[in-house]
């Protein structure tokens, strides 16, 4: 193969395969090159089954991701949230971990609340729902207690 | 009773000797990449042959078992009326095994086997002897820049076969089967998470390394004429499909 033809063919090759792999990191990875953003966390009894990577939403419109998940010393769940930058939530904010369909991904739902204090970048959401169990509400039900 | 144990002892311990001489083998190859005379040119061929000329064999591959995913996950799927995650099924499948895993077996169907050939051919020929008695150390020319290519080449045609791979399951899932495309791919992109990603690029870097090095070692050290290349040539293919199968659970159970 003639210098050229094979610079030029390698150089395709390795094109393609970045751009795979750039479509990959990030557009699916959610690789963020500006990790900047609106950052808050919340504390959950029980996150059942939540992921880092998780969608947040408002209203059903995606606003962010939960960035990580750590137990605290009162073994709770402590979510930290990075959501849109601009976006405001006030103190009486509500956060939920909701799940899409029966059997979907879990997400956190968020009411952004209307106090008119605004929660500051790296605050605290203070009203958490925890995940709705299955098997807990079957176990309502067949105890008669719904 | 002897008789028994004794080839068995023989069998094992020949076979640690191997493994211990394919890492040093590994790791004295790799040196050789930060020791001058630098040859750029035989790194591009080395691509051009691991990499380039794998791109076809690994579209076809990607394309077909995107396509089989997508028409098995949709029948079991439907059965739960959870179609729509069809995306994230196929999405995840491709990216954390299907992708790194075949796209290993195939390079090392079509360029390891042929590592094994042309080395073992250049053992047995002498050639190898010939480039070092012109002080060419043959570590570096001939077996160095294999290595590389494979740990370049590798995770590269992973990721064109996860994105293959997830076109081909659009083609039967969405335009063939009728879920929704907004369904198909946000259902992707909600359950693909960052480790997904890099898990996969990790095995496809640790695949890429480990056929490249069988294959050159099992070449380098041929012997007995052009038998010798042939059983080298079929033990390259075997141990590392073997090696890239029993590496990927290793890999898996770190990362998931």
């Amino acid at each position: 193969m003639k210098r050229g033809n094979l610079e030029l063919v390698v150089g395709i090759f390795v094109l393609a395969g970045l751009a795979c792999l750039a479509y990959l990191a990030v557009h699916l990875g959610k690789m963020e090159f500006f990790g900047h953003g609106y950052q808050v966390y919340a504390n959950f009894d029980n996150i059942s089954g939540l992921k880092d990577g998780a969608s947040v939403e408002i209203a059903g419109v995606d606003v962010g991701r939960v960035e990580s998940i750590k137990l605290t010393p009162e073994d709770q769940a402590k979510l930290v949230l990075r959501l849109q930058p601009g976006l405001k939530l006030y103190d009486d904010a509500i956060a939920s971990i909701r799940t899409k369909g029966i059997i979907g991904d879990k997400f956190v739902k968020l009411s952004p609340g209307s106090s008119g204090k605004v929660i500051p970048n790296g605050g605290r959401i203070r009203d958490t729902e925890s995940a709705v169990e299955w098997e807990d509400l079957i176990a309502k039900y067949i105890q008669g207690k719904v | 009773m002897a008789i028994f144990i004794r080839p068995l002892g023989r069998w094992v311990l020949n076979w640690v000797q191997e493994a211990g001489a394919m890492l040093l083998f590994l790791l004295q190859g790799l040196a050789l990449a930060f020791v001058p005379p630098f040859r750029p040119r035989r790194l591009l061929q080395e691509i051009n042959l691991i990499g380039v000329k794998s791109t076809l064999i690994v579209l076809l591959t990607a394309a077909f078992t995107g396509m089989v995913l997508a028409l098995q996950g949709y029948y079991t799927l439907r059965k739960y009326g959870s179609e729509g995650a069809l995306g994230s099924a196929v999405a995840l499948s491709l990216i954390r095994e299907m992708g790194p895993v075949l796209t290993a077996l195939m390079v090392s169907a079509r360029a390891g086997s042929a590592v094994t050939a042309e080395i073992g051919i250049m053992r047995i020929t002498e050639q190898l002897d010939a480039l070092d008695t012109m002080a060419v150390n043959p570590m570096q020319y001939v077996v160095m820049p294999k290595l590389l290519a494979g740990l370049i080449a590798v995770p590269l045609l992973t990721a064109i076969f996860d994105v293959v791979g997830i076109l081909g399951g659009y083609l039967v899932g969405v335009v063939l089967l009728g879920v929704s495309s907004g369904a198909y791919f946000s259902g992707m992109v909600q359950s693909v998470v960052p480790l997904d990603i890099n898990g996969g690029i990790v095995k496809s870097l640790v695949f890429g390394l480990t056929i490249i090095m069988v294959a050159s070692f099992k070449g380098y050290y041929t012997e007995h004429g052009a038998e010798g290349v042939s059983r080298a040539t079929n033990q390259t293919v075997v141990l590392s499909a073997v090696l890239v199968l029993a590496w990927d659970y290793i890999l898996t159970s770190f990362f998931m």
